[in-house]
């Protein structure tokens, strides 16, 4: 157990290291994350909606494309000179490699949230210092849930020739149900509606986390395996 | 190394189809220590596929493969530890330094010192003075070494070479066939395949040639290269 948990470590380590070093999923998901929130920005008409009716669709769509985008460049790298071959020789359990991957998959996206939650409330002119706790809680219940289910997809589309194209149609309908978790619990937040007008929405998140998670992790040995 | 009395690899039954296309048709190899096994077959002939099944990077569709006695499979991860493989493509990571590379390869096998390691492997292959450079500012030849090094930087019992000579300058395969030879005498295994025989004659213990799924021939290598260079043809050609 303790061996699973330094070589899922190693593996997370290599990725983080390799992309501080390129900068390319980082840099790219951020500048797409900037352009859907000036795009949302000035597409809406501010005598007709609100900025705080938007905030929280503007809020996740960004959150979701961007994770896209960091997601599908994390396996990209994998599939330059059959790097992902050299994984796969190596004897981790394929548990542990799923880990390592899903660790570093969650810290490149929770670091585009990260930069893209300042742009938000920068272009939305919303407050967030009462409520800044519950976004970030919920965004680490629903980030975690849909970059399980990308990272076992990623893994899949790794092997195929069109590996960018097939993770956001495989990913996209199972990012439904915690988009729509996390957009409803974001707009009850940002209108300071009690935590009881949350609780079922938070379980929702919590259910898909647990039931995602475990399901990524037994399938992905099946999806690695030739 | 520990010592192990049977064969390092012993493979039997080995057979693949991609869907309808039947690649390999019931192959056996069994190499013991200090054995060095060179693939010969036309292109197309199954001699990567049968180095990935051999290496536990896929399944076969009927067969097995011992490595050491254990049985590769997805669910053994530790089947895998005495193995070491070249391919085609260098599983190296561009973002990071050769060097880098090496000592990952090291710590994802659970060596104990995997600098140190990784500085062995590297000097070995001549690249002790390029460990700091990006894989993708390298010459073929010159990844071709690095990943070599990748293979050997845990020390494997077995190692399978696909090409292993592609991109070599002469001063660099001799290099390589005199490491070879070292680790050949030390009790290393050894699957190598090839289009170059000429290049791998002087390592064979035994030369086999693969077509149409099966061993055409599998011999101990014996006589000149010239001598069996015609035989090989006469069998290319039938």
């Amino acid at each position: 157990m303790r061996d699973a948990a330094r070589l899922a470590l190693v593996v997370a380590a290599k990725d983080i290291r390799a992309e501080l070093r390129s900068r390319t999923a980082l840099l790219s998901a951020t500048v797409f994350a900037a352009l859907v929130l000036v795009i949302f920005n000035f597409a809406r008409d501010p005598t007709a909606l609100s900025a705080t009716d938007l905030a929280p669709s503007a809020l996740w769509v960004t959150f979701a494309f961007a994770a896209m985008v960091a997601m599908n460049r994390a396996f990209t790298v994998e599939r330059e000179n059959g790097a992902f071959d050299g994984l796969l020789l190596a004897p981790i359990p394929r548990g542990a490699l799923f880990a390592g991957k899903l660790l570093a998959n969650l810290a490149f996206v929770g670091a585009v949230e990260a930069v893209a939650l300042p742009l938000f409330v920068l272009f939305f002119n919303v407050d967030l210092s009462r409520v800044l706790g519950g976004i970030v809680g919920t965004a680490v219940l629903a980030t975690i849930g849909f970059v399980a289910v990308g990272t076992v997809f990623g893994a899949m589309a790794v092997r195929t020739r069109f590996a960018e194209l097939l993770l956001p149609v495989l990913l996209l309908p199972f990012m439904v149900p915690p988009l729509v978790g996390a957009v409803q619990v974001t707009s009850r937040l940002l209108a300071d509606r009690p935590l009881s007008e949350m609780l079922g929405w938070l379980r929702i998140l919590a259910a898909y986390d647990l039931v995602f998670v475990t399901l990524a992790t037994l399938v992905f040995a099946f999806v690695v395996d030739e | 190394m520990p010592s192990f009395d049977g064969p390092i690899l012993d493979a039997v039954g080995l057979q693949r189809s991609f869907g309808a296309l039947r690649v390999l048709r019931g192959v056996d190899v069994r190499v013991g220590a200090g054995e060095a096994l060179v693939v010969l077959g036309p292109n197309g002939a199954g001699k990567t596929t049968l180095l990935r099944l051999l290496a536990g990077l896929a399944r076969p569709s009927a067969g097995e493969v011992r490595v050491l006695g254990r049985r590769l499979a997805p669910s053994a991860p530790d089947a895998r530890r005495p193995v070491g493989f070249v391919s085609h493509q260098s599983m190296l990571y561009d973002d990071l330094t050769v060097r880098e590379n090496v000592v990952l390869a090291a710590r994802l096998y659970g060596t104990a010192a995997p600098a140190a390691a990784a500085r062995r492997a590297l000097e070995a292959v001549g690249l002790a003075d390029r460990g700091d450079e990006q894989p993708r500012r390298l010459s073929r030849g010159l990844l071709q070494r690095a990943s070599i090094a990748r293979a050997l930087a845990h020390e494997p019992r077995l190692l399978l070479l696909d090409e292993p000579f592609t991109g070599l300058d002469v001063p660099s395969a001799e290099r390589l066939r005199a490491l070879l030879g070292e680790r050949l005498a030390a009790g290393l295994a050894l699957v190598l395949a090839t289009h170059h025989l000429e290049e791998a004659w002087p390592l064979a213990s035994r030369v086999a040639v693969l077509a149409g799924g099966r061993w055409a021939l599998e011999e101990p290598r014996a006589g000149d290269l010239a001598q069996f260079l015609l035989r090989y043809r006469a069998l290319a050609d039938a």
